[in-house]
């Protein structure tokens, strides 16, 4: 295995690779997603990505945020060689829904919102609700994990030069 | 920020080793011996260790208190002493036209100076209580993962200083690179190594 600190800054693009494929899948062949997981879950671009472009000497970060924000200038980054480093998502199980960012360097999850959980109103009441946000932290990062897992499978594989850059050039030209 | 809160931001780390038997006695020991130290009455400006998660300011780990379920949660704590600097000046300057009058000089020597200066942050010390940080942890000790409820650098890095010093075992934060190795054989790994970045513009 490589030095920790070397391997943090080397492989920082696979995590940008990442969520950038992750983006396109969400609005292009979101069933993927479902399949991975096995369960009837739905992703959903939330109010807030962060890009940067590297490909010249100079590093520029376009951040799109707003509610009901187009996500048409981020396309537009992505055609000049931007790619996504942050993201906002919402990730919906029928009632329930989780909503955080994910960066794309550290694979951290930032400002996580669970669904809704029952209030403590006595000590006895704090060892249930720590066990309750736990199964629900678990479960968003269960699935997280999950596709973070289909991904370097695919981005080490042929599959990723023949089939899924093509598909994503197709995705930014249209 | 706390595993209960609404808003929460969470580090994942992969802890490499494991205790010595008996586990938990060994883990009551390590935890109590490192546990945060009340800096209010005493003139240190900051102070870390581990502490209770259901009353992180009286830290015990009697009686298995940390063990939930089929986890270890416990918080760490940063306690700081912020002095506002123009708090120690308005000390010094005070301090130093008091001694000049004293001692009927015009000047004071360099090392006088600084011994007066360190005096009046020791002092400011003693009164200004500590600013408490207090982050929870959640060990999964049987699949060696920890969960640190923080993304801030200062936290992170002073949380894998802390726990190595206390434990005397390693944590390995995930980031891109060590999440795929938990799922890549070594052929893959290998593919993994080689990887460059793609371009996905015409």
């Amino acid at each position: 295995m490589l030095d920790i600190s070397v391997a943090y800054n080397r492989y920082k693009f696979v995590g940008y690779e990442f969520l950038t494929w992750l983006w396109y899948v969400i609005e292009h062949d979101p069933a993927q997603l479902n399949h991975v997981i096995k369960e009837n879950i739905i992703f959903t671009i939330g109010n807030r990505i962060k890009l940067q472009n590297a490909v010249h000497d100079a590093v520029e970060t376009i951040t799109i945020k707003g509610d009901d924000a187009g996500l048409e200038e981020g396309v537009l980054a992505l055609k000049k060689g931007a790619l996504v480093t942050e993201i906002h998502l919402r990730v919906t199980e029928a009632e329930n829904e989780w909503q955080f960012t994910m960066k794309g360097e550290s694979l951290n999850i930032c400002n996580l919102r669970l669904p809704e959980t029952g209030q403590i109103e006595n000590k006895d009441d704090k060892e249930g609700a720590v066990l309750e946000k736990f199964f629900l932290h678990e479960k968003i990062m269960g699935w997280v994990d999950a596709v973070y897992v289909f991904f370097i499978k695919i981005r080490i594989s042929p599959e990723w030069n023949d089939k899924v850059i093509p598909q994503i050039k197709k995705w930014i030209q249209q | 920020m706390g595993l209960l809160s609404s808003n929460v931001s969470i580090t994942r780390y992969q802890v490499l080793g494991q205790l010595t038997d008996p586990l938990m006695d060994n883990l009551t020991r390590l935890l109590t011996q490192n546990a945060i130290v009340e800096i209010d009455d005493e003139d240190m400006d900051q102070s870390a260790g581990w502490t209770s998660f259901e009353d992180p300011f009286t830290p015990d780990f009697t009686g298995s208190t940390f063990v939930m379920g089929s986890q270890f949660i416990f918080s760490f704590r940063m306690d700081k002493k912020a002095i506002p600097s123009k708090v120690v000046n308005k000390r010094y300057r005070q301090t130093i036209t008091k001694r000049l009058k004293e001692c009927g000089k015009d000047f004071l020597a360099r090392n006088e100076k600084k011994q007066i200066k360190e005096d009046v942050i020791r002092e400011l010390s003693l009164r200004i209580p500590a600013t408490p940080n207090v982050y929870d942890v959640l060990w999964n000790y049987e699949k060696k993962s920890l969960w640190f409820f923080s993304t801030q650098k200062t936290a992170n890095e002073a949380l894998e200083i802390f726990f190595t010093k206390s434990f005397k075992l390693n944590l390995v934060r995930r980031f891109p690179y060590t999440a795929a190795l938990e799922s890549l054989t070594n052929f893959e790994e290998d593919m993994l190594n080689r990887l460059t970045p793609s371009h996905f513009m015409e």
